[in-house]
């Protein structure tokens, strides 16, 4: 089974968003989404701590120390970009001025639950940052994610073991196998599936009914 | 006259109590003031209740003010992180208490304070175990949980320039909880790079006007931060 790698999955997802959205990328996989947007379509990214028209990663030498991303890495802002503070940042994604919003996690259900901030509800010091906030308020969201854990179990799941970050938000599901839309009422219907992956395979590898369109 | 600005970290953290609630400012270490956290160590004041988007990293800051069994309870969105090992010492071995709060809707609750609101309903947490034990209500179709404001008696704050009326602005993303913060606060205390003279500041550029801070002082966070 070939799927995609991180790059490609990052890629596949860029391809999906048009210009003009407001679009707030997650800590890891989904940061490198904004590597993947072409040049010449402008699409805003926005940062929880405080940015809007945010840019790729400095050079070495041209890092602003005070100017970091939700992940706290070295970052730039574009022409037009513009900081603000906390609640003006949330009342973006509370209020529903954030188109996307692009997540990883730890599970993600048919019904669009998401579970991506702690691993059990005794977790010994869960740390929830902008995770709910963009679950509840984002207009839509999306999660790239591995297709299963690193020792083979399931992420796409008839209903979430992990505490939820947030019931009903997930819309997409980008993965390593495909593309999966959440469909209410249905479940995950398959989208596209990466290069060399068949549905018996995806399937195999997924804790819920993948559908087909 | 009126003149906020102090000259030395002990008149700074003057009248700070045991007992108080501290809001310090900073995401990670941008906007983290630093060298009042330090100052608040040298204070003395204890049973502290620290609000902070994240619990301190190593041993210096606000990771020793904790070390030194100084702060009760910490309010914040994101304890763990690279190297914030002494909450977790802390937080395991049952000496510290721990609330957390989402990130927006902590922003939200010192927002509120600051702004007179003594509470408010948000979409945040609703269906999820943060949501335990908050009055939820339905509102056009949609559930939400009731936040109560969140109020400092003290807020420790960054910015990047300041004069002696109090007025603040940032740079970057040094402004992230700061001008929430400086609302929120009976006692707000800023740490500036740069001191102003009246007047000198672009009036539709000043951040945080001046009513909501109580003092100034002037810090040289030195060439990396220039």
């Amino acid at each position: 089974m070939q799927g995609f790698d991180r790059k490609a999955m990052a890629a596949r997802l860029a391809q999906d968003i048009p210009e003009g959205w407001y679009v707030n990328l997650g800590i890891g996989i989904p940061t490198m989404v904004g590597d993947y947007v072409p040049m010449d379509r402008e699409v805003i990214l926005h940062s929880e701590n405080g940015i809007l028209g945010m840019g790729p990663a400095p050079a070495k030498d041209a890092i602003d120390p005070w100017l970091v991303n939700a992940g706290k890495q070295p970052v730039t802002l574009r022409p037009g970009g513009s900081y603000c503070h906390h609640a003006d940042s949330f009342a973006m994604i509370r209020g529903g001025h954030i188109d996307l919003c692009v997540l990883g996690a730890f599970e993600v259900a048919a019904n669009g639950d998401i579970a991506n901030w702690a691993t059990s509800e005794n977790d010994t010091a869960p740390a929830v940052g902008g995770a709910m906030d963009l679950g509840a308020g984002a207009k839509r969201l999306w999660v790239i994610m591995e297709h299963t854990t690193k020792d083979g179990r399931p992420k796409l799941v008839e209903k979430c073991a992990y505490p939820l970050t947030t019931p009903g938000a997930v819309k997409r599901v980008y993965t390593n196998l495909g593309v999966f839309e959440i469909v209410p009422g249905k479940g995950f219907v398959v989208v596209d599936l990466a290069p060399g992956v068949t549905l018996e395979q995806a399937q195999a590898a997924s804790g819920a009914v993948l559908h087909t369109q | 006259m009126i003149n906020k600005i102090v000259q030395s970290m002990a008149d700074a953290m003057a009248g700070i109590k045991d007992g108080s609630t501290v809001l310090i400012g900073g995401f990670g270490a941008v906007g983290q003031p630093d060298e009042l956290i330090e100052a608040l160590i040298e204070q003395g004041a204890t049973d502290l209740t620290c609000v902070c988007n994240n619990a301190g990293t190593g041993r210096v800051g606000l990771a020793r003010l904790m070390e030194l069994g100084r702060v009760r309870k910490i309010i914040c969105s994101f304890p763990r992180s690279a190297g914030s090992v002494v909450f977790e010492e802390l937080y395991r071995a049952g000496k510290l208490e721990l609330e957390i709060v989402p990130q927006g809707t902590m922003a939200e609750r010192m927002r509120a304070a600051g702004a007179g609101v003594p509470a408010f309903f948000t979409a945040t947490s609703v269906g999820t175990i943060l949501a335990h034990g908050k009055e939820e209500r339905e509102f056009n179709g949609r559930r939400y949980v009731m936040e109560h404001a969140l109020k400092g008696d003290v807020a420790l704050v960054e910015a990047w320039e300041g004069d002696r009326w109090g007025n603040l602005t940032y740079r970057a993303s040094g402004r992230n909880f700061n001008p929430v913060m400086a609302m929120a606060a009976d006692l707000t205390i800023a740490q500036v790079s740069h001191l102003r003279e009246l007047g000198d500041l672009v009036p539709e550029n000043v951040h945080t006007p001046g009513i909501f801070v109580s003092r100034v002082i002037h810090v040289d966070r030195g060439p990396d931060w220039a």
